[in-house]
């Protein structure tokens, strides 16, 4: 379990003091799927670097399983933002995933094999020796999420993983981390600005406020699952979702004051 | 075959324009192509190759070797270390700035006229752009392969090898590139000032001795050996950055 208490992350000193996140408080239960959902400009990478370790919060906690996160944590493996700046252009596809494995087998046998089932996962199989600069900007965040998989990590973290792709591969991604998270159970919690992913992907979305960031509502998303792109999305209960993800979003990106946790949630059950 | 053809006409030429303003050359320091051709037939095809041309060749390899291992290794160092580099900066911007042939009489009383002394030289004077062009490269390595490397957990060495110096290759490359014509600069001046051997070595002793044609002969072999190493040096970059190379052509 991960569990963020009164996170606080400010930037710089004195005058010059941006805070990034004031006031954020969540867990995440194993096996769950949570999303963080905040306006553009929120804290949501400052959250997840912290998160991950790789970034020291300015006060508050984050523990993984009732240990303090201190560092990158072995159990957690991220999926960056931008594929083209995460993945080593020198490698191949092959070598990327496998890069992390090093420190944990020892043996190339063990790790071409974990390489290659992760790569199987996200429909890679023939693409291994290929350099990610060859592939189309979807196949290369598909590495990404493979690379993420082989660690084979208790939690995923994914930064925004969808948002430099187009749409329909959009939509294909996120049904293959709905179908990766079925087939390993692992955890994930995935950023993103966009309403729909989030409701559409999660079991819980975690509504973040402008800057400086406060968790405005936990919203628990009760859409029966499997879900699919077409008939989870024509739910009237869909709809009202995202429309109170949206009326909050709005709300929030529209106010310039300095926002306060809402308390009086009538759709989504507060945590 | 038609751009071979191309490349091949200038050259040409200018050979023939030599031949030709040469044949009936009077002038005892203007001697015709032909007698130039037969001294260097004499000397270098094959006399004089290992006597000369391979101890040559020896020494600006080590040189640049030693240059390209120790530009790189320190200038890894200065490139994550603000504050190695803020103590070794004055230093080193002194260092780079002194001639490097004004170092050759200092290496010859130090050292002697040996193999030492004179690669000595080469390699300090190869290190800077080296070492320059390696700061520069590490500190622009995207924060984020950074962030990659760190969120698993990669062992330092291990960022080393596989994230920071492939990142920082192409210009790494830039920079012994740099270094290989300096070398090629320092390797005929200091068989100038005091050597027993070299292809700079005979070319001054011939001069020193009026056989001006055996003078020319050394001087059109310094440039083929220059035109030949920096295509050796291409293949090789083209070897390692290859996926460099691949990248920037498709995008």
């Amino acid at each position: 379990m991960l569990s963020v208490t009164n996170l606080r992350k400010t930037y710089g000193s004195g005058d010059q003091a941006v805070e990034a996140i004031r006031d954020m408080t969540l867990t995440v239960d194993k096996g769950e799927f949570v999303c963080i959902v905040g306006p553009s400009g929120a804290g949501k990478t400052t959250m997840l670097r912290c998160l991950c370790g790789l970034l020291k919060p300015s006060s508050g906690t984050v523990t993984l399983d009732g240990a303090p996160v201190t560092g990158p944590p072995k159990e957690i493996a991220s999926v960056f933002q931008d594929y083209s700046r995460s993945l080593m252009p020198w490698f191949t596809v092959r070598r990327n995933v496998g890069l992390p494995l090093r420190n944990r087998y020892r043996s190339t046998a063990d790790r071409a094999e974990r390489v290659g089932t992760a790569l199987d996962a996200v429909g890679l199989s023939g693409f291994g020796d290929r350099y990610p600069w060859q592939l189309s900007g979807g196949m290369q965040q598909r590495v990404a999420i493979a690379r993420g998989l082989a660690y084979a990590p208790e939690i995923l973290l994914l930064d925004e993983p969808f948002a430099s792709v187009d749409a329909q591969t959009r939509a294909d991604l996120e049904d293959l981390i709905l179908r990766v998270r079925d087939d390993t159970g692992v955890t994930m919690l995935l950023v993103t600005h966009d309403i729909d992913e989030a409701v559409y992907l999660a079991d819980r979305v975690v509504v973040m406020s402008a800057r400086p960031s406060v968790v405005l509502e936990t919203v628990e998303v009760d859409l029966p699952r499997p879900r699919d792109q077409v008939t989870t999305k024509r739910l009237p209960r869909f709809a009202e979702l995202r429309t109170h993800v949206l009326t909050l979003i709005r709300r929030t990106a529209l106010d310039g004051s300095a926002p306060t946790p809402d308390h009086h949630s009538t759709i989504g059950e507060r945590r | 075959m038609l751009r071979t053809g191309l490349r091949l006409l200038v050259p040409g030429l200018l050979v023939l324009l030599w031949w030709t303003t040469s044949a009936g050359s009077t002038s005892p320091f203007y001697p015709p192509l032909r007698e130039v051709l037969a001294a260097f037939q004499e000397s270098w095809l094959f006399a004089r190759l290992g006597s000369d041309l391979v101890p040559s060749v020896t020494r600006l390899l080590a040189g640049l070797l030693i240059a390209t291992v120790v530009g790189i290794a320190v200038g890894a160092a200065l490139g994550r270390s603000r504050l190695l580099a803020r103590a070794l900066n004055p230093a080193v911007q002194f260092c780079r700035s002194v001639p490097g042939t004004a170092l050759i009489p200092i290496s010859v009383v130090l050292f002697g006229i040996g193999d030492g002394s004179k690669i000595l030289v080469i390699a300090f004077v190869c290190v800077f752009p080296v070492l320059l062009n390696t700061v520069d490269a590490v500190r622009g390595v995207d924060p984020q392969l950074e962030d990659v490397a760190r969120s698993y957990r990669l062992t330092p060495v291990q960022r080393l090898a596989f994230v920071l110096l492939p990142a920082a290759a192409p210009q790494i490359f830039a920079g012994i590139r740099t270094a290989l014509g300096i070398a090629f600069i320092m390797m005929v001046v200091t068989e100038l000032y005091a050597a027993t051997n070299g292809v700079g070595f005979v070319t001054l002793s011939a001069r020193n001795s009026f056989d001006v044609p055996q003078m020319w002969a050394g001087t059109v072999l310094l440039g083929l050996l220059g035109v030949a190493l920096s295509a050796l040096f291409l293949v090789l970059q083209r070897r390692v950055l290859r996926w460099h190379i691949g990248m920037t052509e498709r995008n």
